[in-house]
């Protein structure tokens, strides 16, 4: 394997007495797509929000590109500038139009002129088929269209490492295939890309490595291959069991026409 | 009618009280309620205690205690209207607080995180994101303790600035028709508060956050 481009180590985070993060680690390395799944509250999103440090992980480290994260000497918004994050509520502002959404980080984060962050701010916005939305309001786009405003907001910034947060999971069905379009081109195109997703047609299609985390470890994982048709641990093929069940539909959807 | 020609100059002090409270109100208001949804426990507890405790007193006992101290301590040369403003300043800082700390929660935390998430600092986020959120969500409330202060303002006669209602008690007794000189006041005050809640309802539909 190439030299991680990022890389987790022992990640331990716990609320009060709830001990959410156990000891995570794992590399990423660059270009690679990892999936991570796992039941509800076994600390998928606590453990994005530690590689980007919106939340601080009591103890172990963070590395992007060889610099540690973590340190107490890093400045952590410089670093964040380098990893893109997506929200599964989308979090767009509300008080801003869709290129303004885009526009704000660039003007106010990477200093840019406002016709420079313009003009980058419509070519991110084209890039996800959204060019001819730019001047409107969050609230006037669909549940679809919002994520991938999110999506080209977080790119515009030029980052390193993509993070996502079930971004897909607080979209009607009909709206899944659109955002996982983006996503899917996203990868090809080379991006490092860490995906929290119970879209299993999406990471058995997209994904080089799933996570199987479960009560806060790394319970098994591996290739796509590996981890659907022949898990390790029976936790793993009854967690999958469970969700192809539940979300069976969504992780496959019919319009994107894939065999089971 | 000639009675509000006689009050009605007195107006020019009574916005004056008002504005310049609601100004102090609005800028110390957003600097409590900041500290009360993102401060440390310490300066989160003193900014509660504050908004508490003066929430807790008649607007009249903030007026006397103020003038008091401001004679006391001749601060601003023991100005009747600084310690007018700094009265009904500090009772509007209190209840501002509360209006803009709930328009703030209201937003919930994924707005900061997203900002954070693109490496803006917390002061950037908040002066870029949160702040110009959570002030068009506040409008309709905001509006209402404009024409509270605009109303309260009313009480600062009672340590003598001549504004309005001291006025119309100055007209009352010149011309020994009470009824006549509190009507045309009330008038006044009605108009007053009438046009202020109008001119800040067409600021909110201007800038309504469309959610
Ligand atoms: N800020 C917080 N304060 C207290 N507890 C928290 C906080 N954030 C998360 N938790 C708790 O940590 C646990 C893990 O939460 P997390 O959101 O990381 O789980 P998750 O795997 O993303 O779940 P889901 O699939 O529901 O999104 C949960 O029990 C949650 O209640
Ligand atoms: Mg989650």
């Amino acid at each position: 394997m190439a030299e991680p481009i990022l890389r987790i180590e022992d990640i331990h985070k716990a609320y009060g007495k709830t001990k959410v993060l156990r000891g995570v680690s794992f590399d990423v390395a660059p270009g690679e797509v990892v999936v991570i799944i796992g039941p509800s509250g076994t600390g998928k999103s606590t453990l994005l929000r530690c590689v980007n440090l919106l939340t601080v992980p009591d103890r172990g480290r963070v590395w992007l590109e060889g610099v540690e994260l973590t340190d107490k000497a890093v400045d952590i918004n410089k670093a964040r500038e380098k990893i893109g994050m997506v929200f599964q509520e989308f979090n767009l502002f509300t008080h801003l139009t869709a290129v303004q959404n885009v526009m704000l980080a660039l003007t106010k984060v990477k200093g840019m002129k406002t016709a420079e962050a313009r003009a980058r701010a419509e070519r991110e916005l084209e890039k996800v088929g959204l060019a001819d939305k730019a001047d409107l309001y969050p609230a006037e786009l669909s549940g679809g269209q919002k994520q991938r405003v999110a999506i080209a907001r977080a790119l515009a910034m030029n980052p390193k490492v993509m993070l996502f947060d079930e971004p897909t999971s607080a979209l009607d069905p009909e709206l899944i295939g659109e955002v996982l379009e983006v996503m899917q081109a996203l990868a090809s195109q080379g991006m490092t890309m860490l995906v929290v997703s119970h879209e299993l047609g999406f990471a058995r299609e997209v994904a080089d490595r799933i996570i199987f985390l479960e009560d806060g470890v790394i319970a098994e994982e591996g290739p796509p291959e590996q981890l659907f048709v022949n898990p390790r641990n029976p936790r793993t093929r009854e967690f999958l069991y469970k969700l192809t069940e539940l979300y069976g539909e969504h992780g496959e959807p019919k319009s994107r026409g894939r065999e089971r | 009618m000639r009675c509000v020609v006689y009050i009605l100059p007195a107006a020019k002090l009574t916005l004056l009280v008002t504005v310049m409270s609601l100004a102090m109100g609005f800028v110390l208001g957003m600097l409590l309620a900041v500290a009360r949804v993102y401060g440390g426990p310490v300066l989160r507890f003193a900014a509660a205690s504050y908004s508490r405790v003066v929430r807790s007193l008649p607007t009249l006992v903030m007026v006397f205690a103020l003038y008091y101290v401001v004679l006391m301590t001749d601060f601003l040369g023991g100005s009747r209207l600084a310690s007018a403003v700094l009265a009904l300043g500090a009772c509007s800082t209190a209840y501002q607080s509360e209006i803009f700390r709930g328009a703030i929660q209201s937003l919930g935390s994924g707005q900061m995180l997203a900002a954070r998430s693109l490496g803006m600092s917390r002061p950037v986020a908040l002066r870029n994101v949160i702040l110009p959120q959570a002030v068009r969500l506040a409008i309709p409330a905001w509006s209402n303790e404009a024409a509270i202060v605009l109303k309260d303002s009313s009480l600062v006669s009672a340590v003598g600035t001549v504004e309005l209602f001291r006025r119309a008690e100055h007209v009352a007794a010149a011309t020994h028709d009470w009824l006549t000189a509190f009507l045309a006041v009330g008038l006044i005050y009605f108009c007053l508060t009438f046009l202020t809640n109008r001119g800040l309802d067409w600021v909110e539909r201007r800038y309504r956050l469309k959610v």
